[in-house]
């Protein structure tokens, strides 16, 4: 059997790839060498296992392309698409996750809440996120420069000239947004690799500035007693100021959900979307694409800038650490595993990976392993991410019904 | 076709696009060769050539995707005045109201039928940043226009059946002909039409020239085309335009065209091979 032969030959590579690691063990008390050969046993026999779990995996992937091209939805898809697009099961299901975030605060610890407001930040980081590279398709690597311009922004302000964070909130947002056009124009003309390589550049660009220009930012150690957000001159304690920033950014979270989604159905983002499809194509059809690439770069860096602000405004404290590649590469991380350009997915995918490493302590020494294979597997089995787009419902009169059901068989016969 | 000819004879003077002596070279090598061609008002004009001759690049070059080395691009769009648009952004081109299909076809794929030609609504319309977040009654009101406006344009060419599915699942010939619906909905004064029927059957390239002359009489345009199938481009020009390695080799009617011995060898004699 053709299968049995691959998983005997890949079990036998892995059993000589981890040799050195399982097998030998040196006892330098002693001197001598522990061969433990039960430990190959155990990697060859698990090896062979898996490849077997791979490779129906694999075919059963393939089996769902072809039943998808068919016209066919695998009964998990259609009760989502159910929920998404059929009002009556939609307005229940939103409801029913708005008053479970409603309640959270009051029944998690103010340590939970905590967390919750972070995973909240990176949804909202995420969706902006998702203007820039789901929607227009530019792969942007640098994305939390504008998180620490808002957040900066905030701070500066805050200490410097003693304004209050509802002030500095839209400034923090414009600041960010005129970086997003700053950094657009030198990279008008780059695409892909080239794109996220500049980006990434400037990126760190940002950071060093802050890490550097000390009497401006005052260096590694940050700047502290940042104000809370006020709430109409009220004394709040820190219990109290953590459910007030939950629900400050919880609307906030439902304002970035709303607008993207109207923005990403709208004429602009359409364009946006036209441009990630084809560049060529979309300036023949009348697109100018400077103006499109800049408004995504502004808009997408504009919520960092919010996100940035409300940050700040969450710590009290911020520092350039907060703002190195690897955030950006998360929030990257929440775009593509939750699905380019679906503001569900990223959203969900944004608090997958917040939430879940919170409440898998126990495997915190794997963080990073698990991390990388959920990333391998994901890319292999489903690299459109969690969730697709949703396709948006458009009301064209005369047209009731023949869509979908009457176009589908003729499409399937040819695809 | 002899009403083609008498509309073409009224205008005899308006020419739409008049192209003086554009050349394009490519590093070292020529694409276009002091390219002279007029279209006029209502005209069908068919640009042919062997592969290879330069006939897209022409494409390119009067429609802002490359700016030409030497020569002139000028348009007359429907509000009269007569335009330069060599240096021209694409889109400004457009714009101003000439449209264009591509040979290897270009649509935004994973986006619905019904999307691809809204797409081409955009330089028809306006609505900005803040009407797409707040969403007033003028955003609705526009987008709503848009929606219908597309499905309008979908149904001439028989494609609404599909408009809710992606538009890279369309067979070919669809997939050709909502490129024509989708250049038409940026309501274009000339619409350029590169290879149209490549990759059709003879049923199909029958209807697209039905469509073409359709198109013609209903959104009043002029139609620059590039094709390959002989009997279509002999039934549908008013005149014809022959290239060869960059250089215009040729024009005039179809009949004296069909009878001018350079282009007898050069395309074809060429043909006869294929
Ligand atoms: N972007 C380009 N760079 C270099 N050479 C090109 C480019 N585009 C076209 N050419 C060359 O120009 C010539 C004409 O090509 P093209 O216009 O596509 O011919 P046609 O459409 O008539 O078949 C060919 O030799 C082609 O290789
Ligand atoms: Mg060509």
């Amino acid at each position: 059997m053709q299968g049995l032969k691959k998983s005997i030959l890949v079990s036998l590579w892995f059993m000589f790839l981890t040799f050195p690691l399982m097998v030998i063990r040196i006892d330098s008390l002693n001197g001598t060498i522990d061969w433990r050969w039960e430990n190959m046993l155990g990697m060859g026999a698990g090896i062979f296992v898996l490849s077997f779990v791979w490779r129906f995996m694999l075919a059963r992937k393939e089996a769902g392309r072809a039943a998808a091209a068919g016209g066919a939805m695998s009964a998990r898809g259609a009760w989502f698409e159910r929920l998404r697009s059929d009002p009556k099961a939609a307005v229940p299901a939103m409801a029913l996750i708005f008053a479970v975030f409603l309640a959270l605060p009051w029944v998690f610890s103010t340590y939970q809440t905590n967390i919750m407001i972070s995973a909240l930040l990176y949804v909202m980081l995420g969706l902006g996120l998702n203007i820039v590279v789901g929607l227009s398709g530019q792969l942007v690597l640098g994305y939390v420069a504008f998180y620490a311009v808002g957040a900066y922004a905030y701070a500066i302000l805050n200490s410097n000239f003693g304004l209050g964070f509802w002030a500095v909130l839209p400034i923090g947002g414009a600041m960010a947004a005129l970086f997003g056009i700053l950094l657009g124009f030198p990279v008008l003309r780059l695409r892909g690799d080239y794109l996220a390589i500049v980006t990434l550049g400037f990126g760190e660009i940002i950071r060093l500035v802050l890490e550097n220009w000390s009497s401006f930012s005052q260096g590694p150690s940050g700047i502290a007693n940042i104000e809370r957000p006020g709430l109409f001159g009220m004394q709040l304690s820190v219990n109290e100021a953590t459910t007030y920033i939950y629900y400050l950014i919880l609307a906030a979270v439902i304002v970035t959900i709303v607008a993207v989604t109207r923005l990403k159905n709208s004429r602009i983002g359409r364009a946006w979307q036209a441009l990630r499809e084809d560049e060529i194509a979309c300036q023949a059809m009348g697109i100018d694409i400077t103006t499109t690439k800049l408004t995504a770069f502004a808009l997408g860096a504009c919520w960092a800038g919010f996100a940035g602000v409300i940050f700040a405004a969450k710590t009290t404290f911020i520092n350039p650490a907060s703002f190195t590649f690897l955030e950006s590469a998360m929030v990257l991380a929440m775009v593509v595993l939750g699905g380019m350009g679906s503001v569900i997915g990223v959203s969900v995918g944004a608090l997958v990976l917040i939430l879940l490493p919170e409440y898998l302590r126990a495997f915190s020494e794997y963080r990073m392993l698990i991390f990388g294979a959920t990333m391998v597997l994901m890319m292999v089995f489903r690299p459109q991410g969690l969730v697709s787009p949703g396709r948006t419902k458009y009301n064209v009169p005369g047209a009731d019904g023949v869509g979908a059901d009457a176009a589908r068989p003729a499409a399937g016969g040819n695809a | 076709m002899s009403a083609t000819t008498a509309t073409a004879a009224v205008n005899a003077s308006a020419a739409v696009l008049d192209v003086r002596s554009v050349s394009m070279n490519f590093g070292g090598l020529r694409a276009l060769n002091e390219v002279d061609l007029q279209v006029r008002q209502g005209e069908i004009v068919a640009l042919i050539g062997p592969n290879g001759a330069g006939k897209t690049t022409f494409f390119n070059c009067i429609t802002g995707i490359y700016v030409p080395t030497e020569g002139e691009v000028r348009v007359t769009p429907r509000d009269g005045r007569t335009v330069t648009v060599n240096g021209m952004k694409a889109s400004e081109v457009t714009t101003l109201g000439m449209s264009r299909t591509f040979q290897n076809i270009r649509l935004f794929p994973t986006m619905s039928v019904l999307e691809n030609v809204m797409i081409g609504r955009h330089c028809r319309t306006r609505a900005g940043i803040l009407g797409a977040l707040l969403r007033d009654p003028r955003t609705r009101a526009e987008e709503q226009r848009i929606v219908e406006e597309s499905y309008e344009l979908l149904k001439s060419v028989n494609l609404h059946q599909h408009y809710q599915d992606q538009a890279r699942n369309l067979p070919y010939g669809a997939q050709r002909r909502l490129e024509i619906a989708r250049a038409l909905a940026t309501n274009p004064f000339l619409l350029c039409l590169d290879e149209p029927a490549a990759g059709m059957n003879p049923q199909e390239t029958l209807e697209l020239k039905e469509l073409v002359l359709e198109i013609r009489e209903r959104h009043e345009l002029s139609v620059l085309l590039i094709e390959h199938d002989m009997s279509m481009v002999m039934s549908l020009s008013d005149r014809i335009y022959v290239m060869e390695y960059g250089s215009k080799i040729a024009e005039g009617t179809p009949e004296e065209v069909s009878r001018n011995p350079r282009v007898i060898k050069a395309y074809l004699g060429e043909e006869s091979h294929a």
